[in-house]
């Protein structure tokens, strides 16, 4: 009868396998395209842009867009097309890099306290609560003026502010891990601790970190360009899109160009990482949701 | 002749929220003593929060209780070395009440048969593949579903995978926690024959959690009824459902839906 | 005597598959039975077999994209179809519906007793202090004991059998011809679930209720069911009154799930199985879905089978045994 249900239990399979597939919507495909778009464009700046950011035309100043600057020059003449590519480079740079750090350093801290517990968890989680009590700006503004202003400051700034919401969410995510029972199984089948993190917890909790940090990476752009709008990011001369949307401010009425187009890469790497976030959120269940 | 497992005053309390100097406190073990012998199954019953999952759950040392003692083979769980605890872990082994739970979604249903023979480096790569191939065989399973995912499993056939997994050390005792009680009917019965044929064939022992009276009595050879922490009643398993002693075990068995149906006069 | 619920040819179909590779899951097919009024009618069956999809059809709380052909009148008004609003008219008032897990089907911020009185206001015009005190009446006639001081406590503050109460009071606040209980006793324990079912036939026989309960249990089944319906793989097989079911199934089916139950047959060493698998209802099956599993299968089986009625029961088979159980 065993071997009778094995048949089955096979046919049934072989029809049903393959047609399980993951179809992302729409709109993660759009996310990733707009995204991997971005990046290309920041990459390939020098060969997209045909001119120095940083060279000074005065006989362009303000000058509207046309074939040769499509999208116009801004107040000392320069390019805005290339100031916006270099500008999306840095932005990027810094946005992604920040996020990375504090991906690297929240996953095991929230791995450690949410699997262990105890005194080591009440330690990372209250040290990390302290940092997260703080202003987010204002952090990012006092360590600014201890260091000194800069790109590689401002990343540093952004990953100490995003630290402690991703290790909060890996430690909720171990929570929920750790009390499977297949983590439980894997304890009283002799596993070490470090084994049960690395194979099991760590890779079936990740998940939502990934998410999160897919999402901040958008706000990390965002509060890069703050910085860099208030002159406490990226320095100028360097091109960044904070940067230009404060040279823009004044010359709005009459050279909108200067300010709308690095806004509108802003909005669009925001909305390119936000959109990335909710497709990964999907393709990363194991289970499969429909099924 | 000495049991394979003897507890003795088993008790174990936790916090159960409230303020520091108002906490209240759940005693999900109070003074539970028994003994099983080798290749005997006990059948623990029990309603919600009458502790039998935390007796579980100290009987495979992975909660340590407040006070009392479990002696597995003669050795105190409680002082073993090291090396002593990964000797224990290799000979009892659990299985879990959710098929759906309890195997890692990312890990192939034969890589987690295998986990054990890795973790205590059981044989070379070649002989444990051969180990997890017979292990299938031994529970019904056809041994090419050893690639397969768990999502691509049924319920029943994970629940296999389960036990398969907890034989890999040739275990002396299993403890299993509500094993069947998230199968249909149809799919605990393969499950349950299963479990009379691992206690035939192979000798080993079990701890067979559970809320199904029926299912008890269908598995065991001694049961144990389990009420707010306690063990109200223990002893052969014919003995206790025929002749129950305690008013908690009456009052159980009197809940038990019937096996056919009560009503003389059917409403009209 | 007036049917509360009448199905006739119910089929439920949920679209699937890929674009390209269109599919329906067929989980109800064509499925007749009535309920009377004060009657508890069983639903049994094992997970994936359709009956909660069943229920949920009545009630019309599948998702619009749902394909549902066949009727399904609940006190001799056509359900299916309905729009939105002539749905929510019906639900909680002449149809009510009790799910398994009490906390869940409670808002976890809401004074119980609101609860009940929230859903009195829905249907009725009365005056807040009057559906309090219907609400009151109500908690003392499911057994809830001090029910002014219970009133006001959010759910949490009470325990598992006490919430499954209070969803029942608030099912039965609007008197409804019809209560559809989906496995409302699973997540309780035995000495509870008695409570539980003993409430339910108590109520029905004070209400003159028509109870459609949804179980996979057979135990419970036998506890308090007039008559019984058995699904299997979206089908209806066998409806029997519940003496009659246990006595003497005629479904191969219900044979084999009686006989799986631990403790069928007193001292056996093997409990009876059924080989096989639930077919993939994604795929076209022609006849008979138990067929591939099924031990009397004949060539008859391609084609579904017709309900014939032997004594009470009525059973969907080409091959029946005769005689009592084998």
């Amino acid at each position: 009868m065993i071997s009778q249900s094995i048949t089955a239990t096979a046919i049934v399979l072989a029809k049903s396998a393959p047609r399980r597939r993951h179809r992302l919507p729409v709109t993660t495909t759009v996310g990733v395209a707009l995204l991997a778009l971005l990046i290309l464009a920041a990459i390939a700046a020098p060969l997209l842009s045909g001119h120095n950011p940083e060279t000074v035309e005065t006989a362009r100043v303000m000058g509207a867009p046309n074939a040769l600057h499509p999208f116009g020059s801004d107040v000392l003449g320069r390019d805005v097309l290339s100031r916006v590519l270099f500008g999306l480079r840095v932005s990027l740079l810094v946005a992604l890099s920040s996020v990375a750090v504090a991906t690297l350093i929240a996953v095991p801290l929230g791995l450690i306290a949410g699997y262990f517990g105890g005194w080591l968890d009440s330690l990372i989680s209250r040290s990390l609560d302290m940092l997260l009590v703080l202003p987010a700006l204002l952090l990012a503004i006092t360590l600014i003026a201890i260091v000194g202003p800069g790109s590689t400051v401002a990343a540093l700034a952004i990953a100490i502010i995003y630290l402690p919401i991703l290790a909060r969410v890996m430690r909720t995510s171990t929570l929920v891990v750790s009390r499977q029972e297949y983590v439980l199984g894997s304890r009283s089948r002799g596993a070490s601790a470090w084994r049960i993190l690395s194979s099991h917890v760590a890779p079936n909790a990740i998940g939502p970190v990934i998410v999160q940090a897919s999402v901040l990476s958008g706000f990390a752009l965002q509060l890069e360009a703050a910085l860099s709008f208030l002159g406490l990011g990226t320095q100028p001369p360097t091109p960044s899109l904070g940067g230009m949307l404060a040279d823009g401010r004044d010359v709005l009425t009459q050279a909108p160009w200067v300010e709308i187009y690095p806004g509108l890469a802003i909005a669009l790497a925001v909305v390119a990482f936000s959109l990335l976030g909710d497709g990964l959120r999907r393709a990363l269940d194991p289970t499969g949701v429909a099924s | 002749m000495t049991a394979l497992l003897e507890v003795d005053g088993l008790t174990k309390t936790f916090a159960a929220g409230g303020p520091p100097w108002r906490r209240r406190f759940v005693h999900a073990l109070t003074e539970v003593s028994f003994a099983l012998e080798a290749g005997r199954t006990l059948g623990v019953v029990g309603e919600s929060g009458s502790g039998k999952s935390t007796l579980g759950r100290c009987l495979l040392a992975l909660s340590t209780p407040d006070a009392g003692s479990i002696r597995f083979d003669g050795a105190d769980l409680g002082s073993l070395s090291r090396s002593g605890l990964a000797d224990f872990r290799r000979r009892v082994q659990p299985v879990f009440q959710d098929p759906y739970a309890s195997l890692d979604p990312r890990w192939s249903v034969g890589r987690s048969v295998r986990e054990a023979l890795d973790v205590f480096r059981i044989g070379s790569t070649l002989d444990r593949e051969q180990r997890v191939r017979e292990l299938f065989d031994r529970v019904g399973l056809n041994p090419e579903l050893a690639e397969r995912m768990p999502r691509q499993l049924s319920g029943g056939q994970r629940q296999r995978v389960g036990i398969a997994a907890a034989l890999a050390t040739e275990p002396q005792l299993i403890v299993a926690d509500e094993p069947v009680s998230a199968l249909d009917v149809s799919v605990q019965a393969q499950i349950l024959n299963l479990f009379r044929d691992l206690q035939r064939d192979l000798g080993v022992a079990a701890v067979f959690i559970t809320h199904d009276l029926s299912v008890v009595e269908h598995i065991s050879h001694d049961i144990a009824v389990m009420h707010l922490g306690r063990l109200v009643e223990f002893g052969r398993a014919s003995e206790v459902l025929a002749r129950p002693q305690h008013p908690y075990t009456r009052s159980l068995l009197a809940a038990v839906p019937p096996a056919i149906p009560t009503r003389t006069h059917p409403h009209n | 005597m007036t049917a509360s619920l009448a199905l006739d040819g119910l089929s439920v179909g949920f679209p699937t598959g890929a674009l390209g590779d269109p599919r329906i899951v067929s989980a109800v097919d064509g499925v007749s039975f009535t309920v009377a009024s004060g009657e508890i009618f069983g639903l049994v069956g094992e997970s994936g077999c359709g009956k909660s999809t069943l229920a949920n059809a009545i009630m019309g709380l599948l998702p619009t994209s749902t394909i549902i052909t066949g009727s399904a009148r609940v006190h001799d008004a056509e359900v299916i179809g309905l729009s939105d609003a002539a749905l929510r008219q019906m639900r909680g008032n002449t149809a009510a519906m009790v799910f398994q897990d009490a906390s869940t089907s409670l808002d976890p911020t809401w004074p119980v007793g609101d609860q009940i009185a929230e859903t009195i206001r829905a249907h009725q015009s009365v005056t807040r202090s009057e559906a309090k005190e219907k609400a009151l009446a109500l908690m003392t006639e499911v057994g809830l004991t001090d029910p002014s001081e219970r009133y006001g406590d959010a759910p949490h503050r009470l325990s598992g059998g006490m919430r499954q109460r209070i969803v029942i009071a608030a099912a039965l606040a609007n008197n409804p011809k019809l209560l559809i209980a989906d496995e409302p006793t699973t997540a309780l324990d035995v000495t509870l679930q008695a409570q539980i079912l003993q409430l339910i036939d108590r109520l029905r026989v004070a209400h003159n209720t028509a109870v459609l309960l949804i179980t996979h249990d057979l135990g419970v089944i036998a506890q308090v069911c007039d008559r019984v319906g058995v699904m299997y793989a979206g089908q209806l097989v066998e409806v029997a009154p519940v003496a009659e079911l246990f006595a003497n199934p005629r479904h191969p089916y219900t044979r084999a799930l009686l006989a799986a139950r631990p403790g069928a047959q007193s001292g056996a060493e093997r409990l009876a199985v059924i080989p096989g698998q639930v077919p993939d209802l994604s795929e076209e099956i022609a006849g008979c879905r138990f067929a591939s599993r099924c031990p009397r299968r004949i060539d008859a089986c391609a084609v579904t089978p017709a309900r014939v009625s032997l004594g009470d029961s009525e059973v969907a088979c080409w091959n029946l045994p005769t005689g009592g159980t084998e």
